[in-house]
């Protein structure tokens, strides 16, 4: 099992801030196909990879990352702070 | 060296007054405090962040600004949630023996934070809500900074 957060307008597409996901997906990227086939809602807020980042364990990673050992995973668009 | 993530609001004078006070060890104190600004027609803005990141992000931006440049301290405070036109979003203050230093150290920690700690603003105003974009200016502002 592994905790899966969302942020932003992710958040809102997909419509809940955190869920527990049962995977054996390898890398990030397979974790998001499957959760892309699962419903529209995630089809719709992961269709455009180049808008999302991704933080495995509170640190940035990239897609092709692997998800071994990984207890959270984090999903949201380019930061806006300052 | 301090971080401070908060949803309260902070008293940005002083905080400055409080962090060049008695200082003995600098010469020079930058400060830079960042405005909810109104383009027009603003009503408020939204700040989320990731609970947990965002501290471990700002702490190793500000461990990465205290190794580079010879800085005595260094500050950040950043708010989150709700914040209206003209609010104080958020600082950073540092504090070296001399001026170049800390200019470049406070230009260094909004660069990064800008850009590599998750926060997220959404506007509201009279045409609805948005989510700010983020600018290819500010992923293009870390280049000046790599030490390759």
């Amino acid at each position: 099992m592994i905790d899966v957060l969302y942020f932003a307008w992710l958040r809102e597409r997909i419509g809940l801030p955190k869920e527990r996901v049962q995977t054996s997906a390898a890398t990030v990227a397979d974790l998001v196909e499957e959760l892309k086939a699962r419903e529209e809602r995630y089809a719709v807020a992961f269709a455009d990879l180049a808008a999302v980042r991704v933080a495995l364990d509170q640190e940035l990673a990239e897609f092709d990352a692997p998800l071994a050992g990984v207890r959270e995973v984090a999903f949201f668009p380019p930061m806006t702070g300052g | 060296m301090r971080v401070r993530v908060q949803a309260e609001p902070f008293d940005f004078g002083a905080e400055c007054g409080a962090f060049a006070a008695g200082r003995r060890d600098a010469g020079a104190v930058v400060t830079f405090a960042g405005i909810v600004r109104d383009d027009g027609g603003l009503a408020r803005m939204e700040l989320e962040h990731y609970p947990g990141m965002t501290e471990k992000a700002l702490e190793r931006i500000a461990a990465e600004a205290m190794r580079r440049w010879s800085l005595v301290d260094c500050l950040v405070i950043h708010r989150h949630g709700p914040l209206m036109p003209g609010e104080t979003i958020m600082m950073v203050a540092t504090a070296a023996p001399h001026r170049a230093d800390a200019f470049a150290a406070a230009e260094f920690l909004m660069d990064y934070l800008k850009s590599r700690a998750p926060f997220w603003k959404k506007e509201f105003g009279a045409d609805g809500a948005a989510w700010v974009a983020a600018k290819d200016a500010d992923e293009q502002a870390l280049d000046r900074w790599s030490e390759d």
